[in-house]
């Protein structure tokens, strides 16, 4: 009936499991009296039926940031863990360390990057080709809900049995049934496999959309870099993920039925899967990483007052890298027995994207030289990408040598130099995101100072946790150590322990900038909608914007559109009569799937078979009755459209105007076109 | 173009238009989910003929695969999608019980097809030639499941819209769905030709 659950899979084995337990769970009432707080109906309408491209994007973002807390507790407890365990076991047994060493690295992938670049990607990129939602707005909740469905699962792991010990690659034969008969890796396995399917779909459709969707005159050419990169992302989410997909599931055939993909015997290879995995896995990184890059390069445009500098090289730059990306997935696995000639080959392609992306590198310095610079928060952000990624991208091309390779493979150097890729690279820039576009989700602006103090813990944080870990690379220690007995190490090791601990303070500013800033919001309403002089389009809607977005569909004529609108007086023109507007009716089918996907995972992970069948048709039957409905959409009448606009345009006229900024800075001659 | 009304009048004004565009979008968003798919497909091949040889001591194609059956079910596969060509040019023409008819025949091949991909499955479990036997018969499975699998997807589907003609008639969002499945229907047909090329072809030669 219940399949492998029984008691046993409560956490009581440990006292730090069940308190590990003990705090999901507390997490999950919190949620729940969060809702009850809000009200019941007010969550159901407004946020989790909706499918508002820009509700859907902050739920998101809000999953992605609940999810960092937990990647970040492991990090915190595999730092401590490593400064104390010098010939002694620490307080972390083996079995333990392992599962927290594999659900951070899923948990940071998956559950909090992936979210919020899709979050931020859903907020901004239809506002900025001027469009009024995403192509499916139906199937981008069902995205949402499937991306949470797969995060439930992990974090269920914690309560009800145990999370996987393989790493968050989960590479055979260890993650095979033989090595690891626990449900560990059932849920590591279902977990992204669900998730995956979400970012299948999100990919389409953000594909879909910035082909249809935009607005006239919006070119290829004149699309903002944050919608070029998300564009390369949404390519790179519809061709590389139907590879973890595969890896993913034919490692469950091989658990569940018995079958001999992976195995070590009977005819298995397990070099398949690690080919599999890391065909997904490269473009992965770009995935990750490329939104970042978009967002970099609208905050500078913005904040030194210029258009990018060679905006057609960054352009082709970002395409150069989305396609590159499918060339150098052997790189994650010189060692394990290609040949010479082979391992050349890859060696060069991963040194090639060393060029496009010095390339992006030059462009942002030279918009920012002769800019007339403002440093608000999310150039902090910026300013400490691009120093500290610089180090990380010289590590990789050191790493892309493969006899170098030879020496630092499954050391702390290459834990080093991916977080030196990620962290800076793409969590530093979906901060600079937050900052800069938080009040166009949400009608105020945050808190410059403690936005700044979060900028400077986390920056000296990542300096002390990481860079000690490339000298014990060099030193030779191994990554996932439990304890070790050299007591060389150490020293480092307490030096990173501690650079965690000033992450932990840089996250505990970004919690205290969001308290201050809804406690003071009063004095930051956005009455502009375009708070920082802005340059693309998503700044001429209202902040927080109505749900059409555009009122009348914006004409474009120029890179930085809204930019050219306001030079040539045409932004806050208004029509001389508002058409009706159709938007997309709410819908709980997305909340539906979600939550029956989950209890499919569920079962899949306990072998609870008749559950999983029933939740498979559940799924199936809720699309296909849906799939009855022709009018999916509502009208908002011209009448509830000119009364949303006027009230947007009362509070416009009370707003300071930024018409000065137009003016070339510092009256210095500037090349023609870079106002 | 100063004049603001001038952007308001670029905004498709007649319902018609927009419909249009909206299908055009839909049928786009199809396209690229059956690249994504095609990718699903290409790797498994690619597992497939990666492990081809790994007989394990076990049984192999030449013994294993059935040319008749293999040419019953292609030569059944690939009528259906000519008859779903006859259905898709009867919905064209707004003929809604030839289209039905035609959608009717093209269920009863693809089910047939299946009848036989079953039998072939259950043939080999039967003879200890099962998924579990060796990492051929694993990834033989899983390949040609999975095509299977899309297959019983796309029955489901075609009784799905069949209802739809039905209760609503040739309505543009159903023959929009038509076109759809249309495009599900003959990709698999192309799978097909690859499964018949790589697997079957050589593993009995």
């Amino acid at each position: 009936m219940l399949g492998k659950l029984t008691i046993e899979a409560l956490p009581f084995y440990s006292t730090i499991a069940a308190g590990g337990a003990a705090i999901t769970v507390l997490g999950g009432l919190v949620v729940l009296a969060l809702i009850l707080w809000l009200g019941v109906r007010y969550v159901w309408t407004e946020w989790a039926t909706s499918v508002d491209h820009k509700r859907i994007g902050m739920l998101y973002v809000m999953f992605a940031s609940v999810m960092l807390l937990r990647g970040f507790a492991d990090a915190i407890m595999m730092r401590s863990q490593q400064a104390i365990a010098l010939n002694s076991g620490g307080y972390l047994p083996p079995g333990h360390f392992d599962q927290v060493f594999s659900s951070h690295g899923t948990i940071m992938i998956f559950f909090v990057a992936m979210p919020f670049l899709t979050g931020l990607i859903n907020i901004i990129m239809p506002q900025q080709i001027g469009a009024r939602d995403v192509s499916f707005p139906v199937m981008n909740a069902v995205s949402l809900w499937f991306t949470v469905a797969g995060g439930a699962l992990v974090l269920i792991s914690l309560v009800i049995g145990k999370f996987s010990t393989a790493g968050w690659t989960g590479y055979p034969p260890y993650s095979g049934i033989q090595y690891s008969p626990d449900v560990g890796t059932d849920y590591w396995i279902w977990a992204l496999l669900i998730a995956g399917v979400g970012s299948t779909l999100t990919g389409i459709n953000f594909l879909t959309t910035i082909i249809k969707r935009r607005a006239p005159g919006m070119t290829l050419m004149r699309m903002p870099l944050f919608t070029w990169t998300s564009f390369c992302t949404s390519i790179l989410m519809v061709f590389a993920f139907p590879a973890l997909t595969v890896a993913a599931a034919l490692l469950a055939l091989d658990r569940i039925f018995g079958m001999h993909f992976f195995t070590n015997e009977a005819g298995g290879n397990m070099m398949n899967y690690i080919n599999l995995l890391w065909i997904w896995g490269h473009p992965e990184v770009y995935i990750l990483i490329l939104p970042a890059f978009g967002i970099f390069s609208e905050v500078t445009a913005t904040f030194a007052r210029k258009r990018l500098f060679g905006y057609a090289s960054l352009v082709y730059a970002t395409m150069a890298i989305a396609l590159l990306s499918f060339m150098v997935w052997l790189h994650h696995f010189f060692t394990m027995g290609s040949s010479a000639n082979v391992n050349a080959f890859f060696g060069i392609t991963t040194m090639i994207i060393a060029v496009p992306t010095g390339v992006k590198i030059f462009d942002w310095l030279l918009t920012m030289y002769h800019g007339s610079l403002k440093m608000a928060a999310p150039m902090y952000w910026t300013v400490g990408f691009i120093v500290t990624f610089v180090i990380g991208g010289m590590t990789g091309v050191l790493l892309a040598v493969p006899p170098v390779d030879y020496l630092m493979h499954n050391s702390t150097f290459l834990i080093a130099h991916f977080h030196n890729m990620l962290i800076p690279g793409a969590l530093f820039g979906y901060f600079a995101a937050y900052m800069y576009w938080f009040p166009k989700a949400f009608g105020f602006t945050l808190d410059e100072r403690w936005g700044i103090r979060a900028f400077w813990f986390w920056l000296i944080g990542f300096w002390l946790a990481f860079m000690p870990l490339y000298f014990l690379g060099l030193m030779g220690m191994p990554r996932r150590m439990e304890h070790y007995n050299v007591a060389a190490w150490q020293p480092y090791l307490i030096v990173a322990a501690f650079g965690a601990v000033l992450i932990a303070a840089g996250i505990g500013c970004l919690i205290m900038q969001l308290v201050v800033s809804i406690k003071n919001r009063k004095e930051a309403f956005d009455l502009s909608g375009d708070p920082w002089s802005g340059r693309t389009l998503e700044w001429l809607t209202s902040s927080p914007p109505a749900p059409y977005n555009f009122a009348v569909v914006p004409d474009v004529q120029d890179v930085d559109a809204f930019h050219d609108m306001k030079r040539r007086g045409v932004a806050y023109r208004r029509p001389a009569a508002y058409t009706d507007i159709m938007l997309p009716r709410n819908t709980s089918l997305g909340l539906i799937t979600g939550g029956f996907a989950f209890v499919l995972g569920f079962s899949m992970v306990w072998h609870i078979w008749w559950l999983a069948i029933v939740a498979g048709m559940v799924i199936l039957m809720a699309v296909a009755v849906r799939s009855f409905r022709d009018h999916t959409e509502f009208c908002l009448t011209a009448a509830e459209v000119q009364a949303i606009e006027d009230q947007r345009f009362a509070a416009l006229a009370k707003a300071p105007s930024h018409f000065e900024d137009l003016a070339p800075a510092h009256g210095q001659p500037v090349p023609r076109g870079a106002t | 173009m100063t004049d603001i009304a001038a952007g308001a009048s670029a905004l498709p004004s007649s319902g018609a238009e927009v419909e249009i565009d909206v299908y055009e979008e839909k049928a786009l968003g199809f396209w690229i989910y059956l690249m994504s798919d095609a990718i699903i497909f290409a790797l498994l091949f690619a597992t497939y003929v990666v492990v081809s040889k790994n007989f394990a001591g076990g049984p192999n194609g030449q013994t294993l695969f059935d040319l008749v059956r293999t040419f019953g079910e292609t030569m059944l596969l690939l009528f259906s999608s000519i008859t779903f060509g006859f259905a898709s040019v009867a919905i064209r023409l707004g003929k809604q019980e030839t289209a039905l008819a035609w959608l009717a025949v093209t269920f009863v091949l693809g089910a047939a097809f299946l009848g036989l991909e079953i039998s072939e499955f259950t043939g080999m479990i039967a003879q200890d030639a099962g998924p579990q036997r060796s990492g051929f018969l694993s990834a033989f499975f899983t390949l040609v499941g999975t095509h299977g699998l899309h297959v019983t997807m796309g029955l489901i589907w075609i009784v799905i819209l069949a209802l739809q003609v039905l209760v609503k008639g040739l309505t543009p969002p159903v023959v929009s769905r038509l076109f759809r499945l249309g495009l599900f229907w003959h990709f698999l047909d192309i799978v097909w030709i690859g499964i018949f090329s790589i697997v079957y072809l050589p593993g009995v030669l």
